[in-house]
């Protein structure tokens, strides 16, 4: 029973290193830039929905709606302000640039008055309620579901699809798939490269945005909530950094390692145990577990 | 305008290329000699700090900004150099030595952490050296009985084989020497047939192992010196803050010292410097200005994070060079002058290279 209990509990975390991993992949596979943003992207995302809910007092599908459309339109604006003027310049200064984002990001949501400095819970409907399953009648050696896990896992279960829908049907997404194989090859065909980095954008901060509503019952929302996104990046490299579905079965590893290592390894493992993963893996198998290869021309 | 008419293959290489240098190089020195006499004691403190952040600096410069290796983890170099030194210190070890311990342990961390580098590059890189940093600051936390965990530990007064540096004014001389050492050997090794082949790794890998340049020893190499250096910088920083604990080298931490050279200027030694004293002077001007501004901003604990970040979108957008590639349009303007153009350094735009094999 603890075995299940905790491997749900590493799932729903994992599943939300994964969405933002997602966030991650999508602008890579764009752009092949990586952005530092993401997990601030996910933090405003959170802040935007515990704004519909408590201050507009938006009912809970509205909000988490508006905050989705909210950060996918903040996303394409970002690409189209920040980034679209230096893409093709080395990727340390546009590494550089989206940390700035972050430390911009972070550092306003702070001046915010009332809400940018306190740790405050979302509002969501489903909260503390919790599935019970088996166990004697005092309750011990129950399974005890936590309704905002099955939330997270639903959650990202539909996305998933949802995303596979979008790449594989729609002409948007072999579009986007078209300019990641070969963006000039993809611009004489006549696909619009630019206008797709920015979707592409807006797409990852909706994704990230998503990750944010779901964590935010767990964790309480707060300005430095962001800094989850640190533990994404070694969700993106064990799935490897050019692969979508690796980056939500990397998430889903990570998660799970650290769920597993937090109870029956030391204190402190915990923390470090999805960094230790990572340096195996760049060891091992530096492109990931479902990464291409690459070889850089001159 | 100054035409220098080369006779010697040796003016090529000469660190000061013309007597100006010389002049204003010297003047520099003499100003930095004598500080202790001119600025009161709060301000040197802060120049002691420009100076071990330079030390630093370099070090990330030589990694990031010739060799082209990107390290999210500096701090661990840091915190490793700060803790063996503070260790060693405290046992008894005379300065120089727990200095020479300190700056080759950390390289020796650095040679195990260069070791990826070997195999991943670009931001698989950034991956293992973020990844390694939080490893080194959860060993500091934890390894309670050497470190003092999060509490942290004191270090005594540096100690010169029996003469011990009292007061910051020896302390800030002190620095200055290991400063300026580091800064000629840097410079010399630019010069060198190792900084040229960095330099060649930089800007293409695959020509540079055409032309016969060995990418292990060198990209290793690479790590372990700009590793010595952050150690070196992480002792003196133990001596300055006189007290040391694991969340002083964090990540953030290590995001500072990228931002200072990105500031600075990446792929010059002057960048170092001058993100050095932006590093340091930033904070200040901050709570200068924090007074003026309404309390919803000035009192935010987040006004430096966003000057922090605004500073550094406005250098990668604008000014790629930093600031030392602003200084170098000025001093081009002036020397020119009247016959700038405008579009002198422009940049060159590049369709973007592709890391993909297609």
């Amino acid at each position: 029973m603890q075995f299940l209990q905790l491997l749900i509990s590493g799932i729903a975390q994992g599943c939300i290193y994964g969405l933002i991993a997602l966030g991650f992949v999508l602008i890579y596979k764009a752009t092949e830039t990586v952005s530092f943003a993401q997990g601030e992207l996910m933090m405003l995302g959170a802040f935007g929905g515990l704004v519909g809910m408590t201050l507009l007092g938006f009912p809970y599908w509205l909000a988490t709606l508006c905050a989705i459309a909210g950060m996918a339109l903040f996303g394409v604006v970002l690409e189209r302000l920040v980034i679209r003027p230096i893409l093709g310049q080395p990727a340390f200064s546009i590494v550089m640039l989206t940390i700035g984002i972050g430390y911009v990001a972070r550092g306003l949501i702070t001046m915010v008055p009332g809400i940018g400095t306190d740790t405050l819970a979302l509002p969501v409907p489903y909260k503390d309620e919790i599935w019970k399953f088996g166990g004697n009648e005092f309750g011990v050696g129950a399974l005890i579901l936590n309704v905002e896990h099955m939330v997270v896992i639903g959650a990202t279960g539909v996305l998933c699809v949802l995303l596979f829908a979008l790449f594989r049907y729609s002409k948007l997404g072999i579009a986007m798939q078209a300019a990641s194989q070969n963006q000039l090859a993809a611009y004489y065909m006549g696909i619009p490269v630019q206008r797709l980095n920015g979707i592409a954008w807006g797409l990852a901060a909706a994704v990230a945005a998503v990750a944010g509503l779901l964590l935010a019952p767990i964790t309480f929302v707060h300005a430095n909530m962001g800094f989850i996104g640190l533990k994404a990046f070694p969700a993106a490299v064990v799935g490897g950094f050019g692969s979508l579905p690796g980056a939500i079965v990397g998430g889903l590893v990570i998660g799970m390692v650290e769920s597993f290592s937090g109870f029956y390894l030391p204190d402190g493992v915990k923390d470090t145990a999805a960094y230790g993963v990572v340096l195996v893996m760049l060891m091992v198998k530096p492109n990931g577990l479902f990464g291409e290869k690459l070889r850089k021309k001159v | 305008m100054r035409f220098i008419f080369k006779t010697d293959y040796g003016q090529d290489i000469k660190l000061a290329k013309h007597g100006g240098h010389v002049f204003w190089y010297a003047a520099l020195l003499v100003l930095l000699v004598v500080a202790p006499w001119l600025f009161a004691e709060y301000w040197l403190a802060q120049l002691t700090f420009v100076l071990i952040y330079a030390i630093a600096g370099l070090g990330l410069m030589l990694l990031a900004g010739f060799t082209g290796l990107f390290s999210l983890g500096h701090a661990a170099f840091l915190g490793v150099g700060a803790y063996a030194h503070t260790v060693l210190t405290n046992a008894g070890l005379p300065f120089p030595l727990a200095l020479a311990c300190a700056a080759g342990l950390s390289a020796a961390v650095g040679l195990v952490v260069g070791l990826p580098a070997l195999r991943v590059k670009g931001i698989y890189l950034g991956m293992a050296t973020l990844s390694f940093g939080f490893i080194v600051e959860e060993i500091l936390a934890r390894w309670e009985s050497v470190t003092g965990g999060n509490a942290g530990i004191h270090i005594k007064k540096p100690d010169m084989f029996g003469w011990v540096l009292e007061t910051g004014d020896q302390f800030y001389w002190l620095c200055l020497v290991i400063t300026v050492a580091a800064t000629l050997g840097i410079l010399n090794l630019l010069r060198s047939p190792t900084g040229r082949a960095f330099v060649a790794i930089r800007d293409s890998e695959i020509s540079a192992q055409s032309m016969g340049i060995h990418l292990a020893y060198y990209k290793t190499l690479s790590f372990a010196l700009s590793a010595a250096l952050a150690g070196i910088a992480g002792a003196l920083y133990a001596h300055k803050l006189q007290f040391i604990s694991p969340d002083q080298f964090s990540l953030l931490q290590s995001v500072d010292l990228l931002l200072m050279i990105v500031i600075g200027g990446v792929g010059s030694v002057h960048g170092a410097f001058l993100g050095a004293i932006f590093l340091i002077s930033m904070p200040q001007a901050i709570s200068m200005v924090k007074d003026y501004l309404p309390d919803s901003v000035g009192q935010a604990p987040g006004l430096q994070s966003v000057v922090y970040g605004v500073v550094v979108i406005a250098f990668v957008l604008f000014e790629p060079m930093g600031l030392y590639g602003r200084w170098l349009k000025v001093r081009t303007y002036l020397q020119m002058f009247p016959f700038y153009r405008k579009g002198m350094f422009k940049r060159q735009k590049s369709f973007q290279k592709s890391d993909r094999l297609k």
